[in-house]
């Protein structure tokens, strides 16, 4: 059966089985791989897209149950690659091996239309589903709060920061 | 090959045997050639044409592999042969090329090379890159500032000795010429033989000017973009996919018989085969063969394949354990590290002695990538896409597999989606080599997390024992320790394992941090391979390797042993790091000895709340290490802050106080990030993790029953690096090694009670209270 829906603002339509993930539909036939495979039972959020907005592990997510619907992977969350979020990641130096990082991103900008201002425990919470095993979990809570700082306007959430740095 | 040579002739460590002069008998020197347009700046064995740049620069023959390539447009271009795995070593490696090159650094970029042989061994683990390449690359950079300067006064008009390079840039008072420039105009080619490379003027650390300061790291903006390649994203045209179907054992699996007639109703599934494996890596291994990833894996769940299992098929965790604890109590059996006179002297006449075992349960890698791996066959060449750590290990297999000669393989560099150890051993693309030669196309394996931990080379259980002889004043006056545990070195690479005292061949990194530098008198350690681990599974390196078990029991039992003598846990162990005798230190490694070890235990001490009194089920543990070397040490001493539940057992790790003297720190801010990932590796492993064995595999396959660290269960963190000018040592793993002890000792400090398994279960706490 044919799904329709659009990815990151384009109109797809895809003729595969309705039981596909919709992790392998974006990955193997979209080619969009900022997305990662990481648990398939939704439990490590390397897979975290945004669906019509709301953040959901496409490793266990039929494309079928996605028709119609509005998708955002990393590769779409801006179209310079220069989100809030993904500028305060990179300011706070925040990935090392990597992989987790588009899901831990992904979670973090739905998290933010939530709360534009979380409090420690409100990143706790919603974050803790997304593993990082690097473990650069201090660097993700500090760079959320960059983010959240600059699409607030304010300053308040300036990091100390590591890699403020020399070379940009 | 210096890294393990090192270990062939000192397997203490103790001797100086230094990452420069080791045993390379090949004689190197430096060369710049033109290559295309520009030059390339590169290493060389002086064997060859000496006289011809341009030659060795078009062959490559690069030898070791450190080479940079100036463009006309000033672009530099470091070429990495280490795997990139979220430690950022181009950057690190990159930025001590370029402190001494003088360079811009905006202008500089990195390439990771593949696996041609030409570039020698290529592995990337037990923290070495930064230790191993500081010299060398120091040198690469300062022989083409070298270079730049001539060339530039040259063209400049001027003589060399009234310039000076800076930012890319040559400069004789109000003239100036660009790097770029240079390259376009002038002509750089040179050589310098190995005694003009150690003439080299190597810059002071005082007039560094990337080295130590703050900086960005490369390889990260693609990694917030999602555009970052790692194994799991690589495609070829006409590529088919598979996902394999994993036997009940290990090893000694055999295939009765397939039954894929439920499969056949999955849209997009071709076929299921099996492998010919001439190599044993992957014994009883069927492969579900389909169009897509989810049709593979779908189809895989309905394929039933008979197999005849091996003979582990019922082996437990509690049997690898009893049988370590067997193996320790038999004398004729294992390694002695260095000569040991005068133990048995020793705990024969002392009025004291103290005995104590410990256990460290498996421990999974779970690299959030799931191994996978494309191979493909192209013009007579094995094409290998995936992420590896040791290219060099796994290519002759590879060969071997395939029935071709090794300069048939080659392996692709793709980022590591983890590596912790796991990709040391590149066993998973055997499979995916083997399924594309028997099928005759391109095959894109994709192991699910099930089947990945199933196949994991997971960091084996291990059982010490520890002793301590003490004199009638209470101070020790001899040591054992004694550690069984599966040995990845000797089922993977068993040409690394050097002898000990009494011949035996033993696995060096099983080991590690067992030669420690406290001045206890005569002292033995005894490393002894579990042949019921090797047999069940393939023992893995996982972070920090054997210092991961043998610091937890030594750190342990040196907290119970401070205790026996009724001393602090910290006075105890400063009383026995004096820099004397073997634990002197010596240059250019270990320079300060056991002073240095002390100097990070006393500063551990002021910045931690040591000493403070602490609510009732709060205690506070330390533990220390030099890391994993003796000539590569890292002194490290860490204090865990833990609360206690006594009604459940529970332990919340509230903070973790690291402090770090590595030397040369070359790029802070990734050091930092090496220690903080390091120090919660150590704490998840001690509370959060560990599985067993039962039926022959591990019992935990997914994320929902292991559970490592999550952010909820991020202590504060508090890290410190000691300023220093020494030389640079390893970063990546030996904070892991003090937290898990450290956070042991704390239980005992807060509760009463010793912890001496890991992980350290709410229950496991809760019965010992009651006890």
């Amino acid at each position: 059966m044919a799904t329709e829906f659009q990815v990151n603002g384009q109109a797809v339509t895809l003729d595969i089985e309705d039981d596909t993930p919709l992790l392998w539909a974006l990955r193997d036939e979209l080619d969009l791989t900022g997305t990662k495979f990481g648990c398939g039972i939704g439990m490590c959020g390397a897979c975290t897209v945004l669906v019509n907005g709301r953040a959901t592990r496409s490793c266990i997510t039929p494309v079928e149950s996605v028709g119609n619907a509005s998708i955002t992977t990393i590769e779409g969350l801006d179209p310079n690659g220069e989100h809030p979020l993904q500028k305060a990641w990179v300011q706070v130096q925040t990935p090392q091996c990597g992989y987790c990082q588009s899901g831990q991103i992904m979670q973090a900008a739905a998290m933010l239309q939530d709360f534009p201002d979380p409090t420690d425990e409100q990143i706790t919470s919603v974050m803790s589903g997304n593993l990082c095993r690097c473990m650069t979990y201090v660097r993700i809570r500090e760079a959320i709060k960059l983010a959240a700082g600059e699409m607030n306007g304010s300053n308040t959430g300036q990091a100390s920061v590591a890699g403020g740095a020399t070379n940009e | 090959m210096n890294k393990f040579h090192r270990y062939l002739n000192h397997p203490e460590g103790a001797e100086a045997n230094t990452a420069e002069t080791s045993p390379t008998t090949t004689r190197r020197g430096f060369l710049i050639g033109a290559a295309g347009a520009g030059f390339t700046l590169a290493f060389f064995r002086s064997g060859l044409s000496f006289a011809k740049p341009e030659e060795v620069v078009k062959a490559q023959t690069f030898d070791p592999t450190i080479w940079y390539h100036i463009h006309p447009d000033g672009r530099i271009v470091v070429n990495i042969a280490e795997a990139e795995m979220g430690q950022h070593v181009g950057t690190a490696l990159a930025r001590i090329v370029a402190d001494e090159l003088e360079a811009d650094w905006s202008k500089v970029e990195l390439n990771h090379v593949d696996s041609d042989p030409k570039w020698g061994l290529m592995v990337t683990g037990g923290s070495w890159s930064v230790w191993q390449n500081f010299t060398p690359m120091s040198q690469a950079g300062a022989a083409g500032r070298k270079a730049l300067i001539e060339e530039g006064a040259r063209l400049l008009g001027v003589r060399p000795d009234e310039c000076q390079a800076r930012n890319s840039q040559v400069m004789a008072g109000d003239k100036s010429i660009s790097y770029g420039d240079i390259v376009s105009r002038g002509n750089l080619s040179r050589t310098y033989t190995e005694e003009e490379l150690k003439q080299m003027p190597i810059k002071p650390p005082s007039q560094r000017r990337l080295i130590g300061r703050e900086s960005r790291a490369l390889d990260i903006p693609k990694k917030t973009r999602g555009t970052a390649a790692y194994g799991l994203d690589a495609k070829v045209e006409g590529m088919v996919y598979a996902r394999p179907v994993i036997p009940p054992t290990r090893y000694g699996s055999v295939v009765n018989s397939v039954d894929d007639s439920d499969a056949k109703s999955v849209k997009g599934y071709q076929q299921t085969i099996v492998l010919k494996d001439s190599t044993d890596t992957v014994p009883g291994w069927a492969m579900v063969i389909a169009d897509s990833f989810h049709a593979a894996n779908k189809a895989a769940d309905r394929v039933k394949v008979d197999w005849t299992a091996g003979d582990t098929a019922d082996v437990s965790e509690e049997d690898i354990l009893d049988h370590g604890r067997k193996l320790i109590e038999n004398p004729d059996k294992g390694a002695i590290m260095f000569p040991d006179d005068g133990v048995d002297e020793a705990f024969a006449n002392a009025p004291d002695v103290f005995e104590q075992d410990y256990i460290t349960h498996s421990v999974l890698h779970i690299h959030l990538e799931p191994v996978n791996a494309l191979v493909y066959e192209k013009d007579g060449i094995w094409e290998i896409h995936t992420g590896n750590q040791w290219q060099s290990l796994i290519i002759p297999v590879l060969a071997k597999a395939l029935g071709v000669k090794e300069d048939q393989v080659i392996m692709r560099t793709y980022m590591l989606g983890g590596g912790f150890g796991r990709r040391l051993n590149g066993d998973y693309a055997v499979p995916a080599a083997l399924a594309a030669q028997q099928l005759g196309k391109p095959v894109k394996m994709v192991l699910t997390r099930e089947d990945d931990t199933r196949f994991d080379s997971l960091r084996s259980p291990s059982y010490q024992r520890m002793r301590m002889a003490f004199d009638d004043k209470g101070q020790p006056v001899a040591m054992e320790q004694h550690a069984a545990a599966g040995w990845p070195t000797q089922v993977m690479a068993p040409f690394f394992m050097p002898e000990g005292a009494n011949g035996e061949p033993f696995d060096p990194f099983s080991i590690q941090g067992a030669a420690h530098w406290y001045s206890v008198g005569p002292h033995r350690v005894r490393p002894i391979s579990n042949d019921l681990a090797n047999a069940t599974f393939r023992p893995g390196w996982l972070r920090s390797v054997g210092s991961g078990w043998v610091n937890f029991a030594l750190e342990s039992f040196m907290d119970e042993a401070a205790s026996r003598a009724g001393k602090d846990p910290i006075e105890f162990r400063l009383g026995l790091l004096k820099a004397e005798g073997k634990n002197a230190g010596e240059a250019p490694n270990s320079v300060g000895g056991a002073s240095r070890q002390a100097k990070v235990l006393r500063r551990v001490r002021e910045i931690s709340e040591w000493g403070q009194s602490m609510p009732e089920g709060t205690g506070l543990g330390v533990a220390t290490s030099y890391g994993q070397e003796r000539n590569m040490p890292t002194w490290t001493a860490c204090v865990a802050k833990v609360d206690v539940d006594r009604e459940s057992g529970q332990v919340t790790l509230r903070k973790l106080t690291v402090v770090t003297d590595a030397g040369t720190i070359v790029h802070p801010d990734g050091a930092l990030a090496q220690v903080q990932g390091a120090s919660l590796w150590g704490a998840s492993m001690a509370l959060h993790e560990g599985t067993r064995f039962e039926k022959g595999q591990p019992v935990d396959r997914n994320l929902n029953t292991y559970t490592p660290m999550r952010m909820g269960d991020v202590p504060e963190l508090q890290i410190e690096f000691i300023d220093s000018t020494e030389k640079s040592m390893g970063l990546g793993e030996p904070a892991t090694t003090v937290t898990g002890p450290a956070i042991a000792n704390a239980i005992f400090a807060a509760v009463g009670v010793r912890m001496r398994a890991i992980p350290i279960k709410a229950e496991d706490v809760r019965k010992a209270l009651q006890a």
